[in-house]
């Protein structure tokens, strides 16, 4: 393990390490003010912003875990919210199971939704989520069991680019539809909701709430340093390779499936872990967190920061959903609007995202009349090289 | 004329007849939607062979790449390599790990990797999954990566992106994964396509000297090409093989000056 | 008494079959007539019931009105000359009229009148002389009625009007089913031949209600026979075969019907995606845009032109839809899609966001709430087909319509002058550059023609179903599945996806419910793609590897 050390203390730079760790140290920051400073003095965080901030972080790993596979591997999942929405009802459904007879109906058993539906037992598969552990392993299981299976049927195949995109829609969509069904025993519509507290601690107390926070923003950090770690290896490099022309890395010997397939599973797993810290913080899960136009903004969350980079997902994530925050308080109707128009410009003139332009100001490129279209086009067909693979 | 006899004809069977032979092409036909790209193709490679492959456009030539190579599945043919392993039933990445490579006509190398990253993914190493993920570089790979470097001539380039060099430079880099990748057998499409005059004397100083330690097959269009290279010749034409010798010989023929010289 | 005696006389005329007779009898009809008038004014409570028995068997449609009016409490008889009249009460006096042509016959006050008492029972027995008089309705929609209702609750005094009503009736369909009315009848025969005879008559029926008539025939407890039934079982059994088969072509046609929704939706897509490899998201937004240009022709009608001219907005709708969407489609393609050629996952996204843009365009101007679209007479209602299979007209049409486009397409593609040049430029752009083809503007105009098809979709699809912002939602993940599973850019396979998707979902559905078949189907499709990655009808070759 002695190189392996080595080469974790290799991931970044110096100066990346610094920027990591004052990151996670602002960020940890956040739950401190929000409970040691009194209401009312300049530093005090509200309750509010403790569970938003913890939703975006959820996001973050989230579009982290796109742009793994997306960004590297050059395969556009539009169905990862499938994931998430997996990890998410994974850890529901403990939270369900947590409540007890706390229930509307008392029942200690089953959930109140099964006692309405006249269910007289648990059905099976819901055994074991009343342990944390279990749970707590669903979370990664289900999620990784799903895409290991979906991705070995596809790579092996070689469905790849809008194809893979597409069928990868319909499996999100398949299962919105099969979740919409009470009779699936996820609690039809409604999903899961009601959450009364985990591991012992009330869900509805800052105490618990800044909890969730700490544990998402270490999660996310680690997350980001595996994925660091994968991409820096030489599978990262293979991925690469792959995305960028993958009948050529089969020539050199390498069974591109199976690596695509290691990155797609071990991002679903992401997704799921996103997913199941998402669901105690937000304190309910949906089938319409399956809706493919959910799985798709998460594509632009990674275009928006700049795909490939890892720390531009994260970036993304953020802008996006504090644009989505911005806009529901002041004009809701004109969030889609901003939306879609994100979706055309950054794919027209931004292809490399936020982290591409603060590099491109950084390097003194000074914009103005170089900018617009002619711009957009050039840099299109620079990196047509990197994107044809879809084809 | 000797000539003659060495067109293929009906092959006895396969077994006892490919014993001994790096590649052994039999009787392989391809067709896409009823026009057929190979017709009961036949070809024999021998190990340590420098074989040139030359044909008009449409003659099937990167077909039968795609064939030996398995990106194609042929509708019938017997295709063996080293005698045994029947390369009409295993993909890509199994035949590669067999110890074929090839390199495409259009130089395709990996322009978002350095020219160093490039060699390293082609390093004769183990290439299944999460070895790839812990595999760290030893003194002696780095060593024979940089050994092929000064061989190809880009040694001074080796942090530079792939995607920024010159069109020969990058059949160059193509060239050099090969060597890092160290095959049995080396199948090269058009070579020094795109090539000035200077650069071509040198790649074919290059070929001879890897083809030294295994079998290579060349296609190319290029005849004065092909002449410097002094070895066997199989002209193909309408996806069968129209005649083999030496370049003299071939370059005699009747019927290859009819359908190819002659145009 | 009086009423079993006339029952049983009436029910020995019905059955020995004397109905043939009645035309020459004409005029002994009409003396029993008038005498049978007398008998509702009788004091007898059971001469009453006898005479409206007579009135309903005489099958004379003059008894409708009277008997509406006996059991409305308003025939009353006019003591100056004992005529029935209709009295309508209006103060203190009575308008009357005449029961029978509803002329006007004067104001007389309270006392010039004798009011006919009706109980409940007598009340009852007009309702059901009155079912039997529908029979002789000179509405055929009211005699359809009245001999399914006849079917439903069979007795012999039906028997009696059913035969009477045979003698008159000239549409073939109402023939047969009196008849089988009159054979329900005949089941309820004390006589086993006769029973015999029935169950015979009704093993080639395939009416769900024969069958439940049948079914007591074929149980121990209600039928002694056991010949009647095993007779009985037999004929239920070949029943349930032909219902079965019944089923089969219901589901059928269902099936087509989505298959032809599926494959409007998706036809354009095979344009767009098939020929051109461009991935649009916001081709359900053209649909969508189809069906408001659709609302708003519709709005437009009923607001500049008279109610009659509303029957043909649909005419007009059409290529309106088409040519808006197609404006629609080419701005998208000059405006955005031609800077991503080549490279399908940015168009894939930037086309999203093309599509989110629309939704929320159409929801700030219509609203986020529904809106309806009527459907043009010619399009309303239906016919049925056998056995309960009733074929709505605008399904119908749809499954025309779909087909027209189709054919109207390939046709465009493979003759028209367009359509060289378009498969020119797919196949060889720059090939296609060099003879002077403007590539540019055939890709605007393909993409446009692409659109368009779309838009004429939205305008069938807003005839059957909401027109709302997120119509395109429900059908672009369809739409891509129908294009992929059957083969990109190949037509046929469009055609031959859709109406495999469509079909295998309807018979999916009554075994697993309409969501899971969706499911079931989205499942098939995931695992098809795995087999065959290029559908169905797949490009082989060097074409393939685009």
């Amino acid at each position: 393990m002695g190189p392996i050390t080595r080469r974790i203390g290799t991931l970044q730079g110096p100066r990346g390490w610094a920027v990591f760790f004052a990151l996670i140290a602002i960020a940890l920051l956040v739950p401190l003010l929000n409970l040691m400073v009194p209401a009312g003095s300049l530093f005090y965080v509200p309750d509010y912003v403790v569970p938003l901030l913890g939703k975006y972080l959820c996001f973050a790993l989230l579009a982290l875990s796109l742009d793994l596979v997306w960004g590297f591997a050059g395969v556009l999942s539009l169905g990862h919210g499938a994931f998430f929405a997996l990890g998410g009802y994974a850890m529901g459904m403990h939270l369900m199971r947590e409540i007890g007879d706390r229930g509307v109906y008392g029942n200690p058993l089953l959930p109140d939704f099964m006692v309405f539906l006249d269910w007289d037992h648990l059905p099976w598969y819901w055994y074991g989520f009343d342990q944390f552990w279990f749970a707590s392993l669903m979370v990664f299981l289900v999620p990784g069991v799903l895409a290991f299976v979906f991705g070995w049927f596809a790579f092996r195949s070689r469905i790849t680019g809008v194809y893979l995109s597409i069928i990868s829609q319909a499996m999100t969509y398949a299962l919105m539809l099969a979740f919409f069904r009470n009779e699936m025993g996820f609690g039809g519509n409604n999903g899961l909701t009601d959450f009364k507290d985990v591991l012992g601690f009330d869900l509805s107390t800052p105490g618990t709430r800044a909890g969730l926070y700490v544990l998402t923003v270490l999660a996310l950090g680690l997350a980001f340093l595996i994925c660091r770690f994968v991409v820096k290896s030489k599978l990262g490099r293979v991925a690469t390779a792959i995305r960028d022309a993958e009948s050529r890395v089969r020539f050199l010997g390498y069974r591109t499936d199976r690596f695509k397939l290691f990155l797609w599973t071990l991002s679903a797993m992401l997704a799921g872990m996103a997913g199941a810290l998402y669901v105690p913080q937000v304190g309910i899960i949906n089938p319409g967190e399956f809706s493919p136009a959910n799985s798709i903004e998460v594509a632009v969350w990674v275009a928006v920061g700049g795909r490939g980079t890892l720390f531009g997902a994260i970036i993304g994530a953020f802008t996006v959903n504090g644009a989505k925050s911005f806009f529901t308080g002041w004009a809701p109707e004109y969030w889609l609007y901003f939306l879609g128009a994100l979706f055309i410009i950054v794919t027209l003139f931004l292809p490399g995202g936020l982290v591409q332009l603060a590099s491109r100001v950084r390097d003194g490129f000074t914009g103005g009349r170089n900018r617009g279209l002619r711009a957009a086009r050039r840099s299109a067909r620079a990196t047509e090289g990197e994107t044809s693979h879809a084809t | 004329m000797q000539l003659e006899a060495s067109v293929a004809t009906a092959a006895p069977p396969a077994e006892s007849v490919a014993d001994g032979t790096l590649l052994y092409v039999d009787g392989v036909t391809v067709s896409f939607d009823g026009f057929k790209a190979l017709n009961s193709l036949s070809l024999v490679i021998d190990p340590g062979e420098l074989r040139a492959i030359i044909g008009p456009n449409g003659a099937g030539k990167t077909t039968m790449m795609d064939v030996i190579t398995g990106k194609t599945r042929p509708d019938e043919g017997t295709i063996l390599f080293e005698g045994g392993h029947d390369l009409t039933r295993l993909d890509e990445p199994t035949i590669a790990e067999l110890g074929i490579g090839r390199k495409f006509q259009k130089p395709t190398v990996f322009e978002a990797l350095t020219v160093f990253e490039n060699l390293d993914l082609a390093l004769k190493m183990d290439r299944r999954v999460f070895p790839t993920l812990w595999a760290t570089l030893d003194r002696t790979r780095r060593d024979r990566i940089h050994q092929v470097l000064e061989t190809i001539g880009l040694a001074p380039r080796l942090e530079m992106r792939a995607g920024a060099l010159s069109h020969g430079q990058k059949q160059w880099l193509e060239i050099g994964m090969l060597l890092v990748q160290d095959q049995k057998l080396l199948l090269l499409d058009e070579p020094v396509a795109g090539m000035t005059d200077s650069e071509t004397e040198a790649t074919v100083g290059l070929l001879l000297d890897i083809a030294k330690n295994r079998s290579v097959i060349i296609v190319e269009h290029d005849m004065e090409f092909v002449r410097a290279l002094e070895c066997r010749v199989t002209v193909l034409h309408e996806g069968s093989v129209l005649a083999e010798g030496d370049i003299e010989t071939v370059q005699a023929n009747d019927r290859v000056i009819e359908v190819y010289l002659g145009r | 008494m009086l009423r079993l005696r006339t029952l049983i006389a009436l029910l020995i005329v019905a059955l020995v079959g004397l109905a043939p007779l009645a035309a020459t009898a004409a005029d002994g009809d009409e003396e029993v007539f008038q005498a049978a008038l007398k008998g509702i004014t009788a004091s007898s409570f059971e001469e009453q019931l006898a005479a409206i028995d007579t009135l309903a068997g005489l099958g004379d449609p003059r008894a409708v009105t009277l008997l509406r009016a006996l059991g409305g409490g308003m025939l009353q008889v006019r003591k100056s000359d004992g005529a029935l009249v209709v009295a309508e009460r209006d103060g203190r006096d009575y308008i009357l009229s005449d029961p029978f042509t509803g002329e006007a016959m004067g104001t007389v006050s309270r006392r010039d009148v004798d009011k006919i008492t009706v109980n409940n029972a007598l009340r009852g027995a007009i309702t059901a002389a009155l079912s039997r008089l529908a029979l002789f309705d000179p509405d055929v929609a009211k005699r359809r009625e009245a001999v399914a209702a006849a079917l439903k609750y069979p007795s012999p005094e039906m028997a009696t009007a059913l035969n009477k009503a045979l003698e008159a009736e000239e549409d073939a369909d109402l023939r047969r089913g009196m008849e089988r009315a009159l054979a329900a009848a005949r089941i309820s025969s004390p006589d086993k031949a006769e029973r015999l005879a029935a169950i015979e008559t009704f093993a080639g029926s395939s009416d769900p209600d024969i069958r439940s008539l049948l079914m007591p025939l074929q149980d121990e407890a209600t039928e002694s026979d056991p010949e009647v039934r095993t007779a009985a079982a037999e004929a239920i059994k070949r029943i349930d075969n032909r219902l079965a088969l019944f089923r089969l072509v219901g589901n059928l046609y269902q099936g087509i019907s989505l298959g032809s929704v599926l494959l409007l939706a998706a036809i354009g897509l095979a344009i767009t995606f098939g020929v051109m490899g461009v991935i649009n998201m916001a081709h359900g937004e053209m649909i969508m845009l189809g069906a408001y240009t659709t609302f708003v022709v519709q709005e437009v009608f009923v607001a500049a032109l008279p109610p009659a001219y509303l029957n043909y907005y649909l005419i007009v709708a059409l290529p309106v839809a088409f040519l808006v969407t197609a404006l629609v489609g080419a701005a998208l393609e000059r405006g955005v899609i031609r800077f991503l050629y080549g490279r399908p996952l940015e168009t894939l996204l930037a086309t999203w966001g093309v599509s989110l843009i629309l939704q929320q365009v159409v929801r700030s101007i219509f609203g986020a709430t529904n809106r309806r679209v009527a459907n043009p007479d010619w399009m309303t209602g239906g016919f049925e087909l056998v056995g309960g299979i009733v074929l709505t007209y605008n399904r119908l049409i749809i499954i025309v319509f779909a087909f027209a486009v189709l054919i109207a397409l390939a046709a465009l593609l493979r003759y028209s002058f367009f359509g060289l040049q378009m498969r020119a430029v797919t196949q060889s752009r720059g090939m296609a550059s060099a003879m002077g083809i403007v590539t540019g503007r055939i890709d605007a105009m393909t993409f446009a023609l692409g659109s368009g098809i779309a838009g004429a979709a939205g305008v069938a699809l807003s005839q059957i179903g909401n027109v709302s912002p997120n119509l395109g939602q429900t059908y672009i993940v369809d739409s891509f599945l129908v294009v992929v599973f059957g083969g990109v850019g190949s037509l046929w396979g469009t055609l031959v996806g859709a109406m495999s998707l469509g079909i295998v979902n309807k018979f999916l559905e009554p075994y697993s419910g309409a969501m899971l078949g969706k499911v079931l189907v989205l499942v098939f499709i995931i695992l098809f793609i795995q087999k065959r990655p290029r559908g169905l009808f797949a490009l082989r070759g060097r074409a393939a590897e685009m």
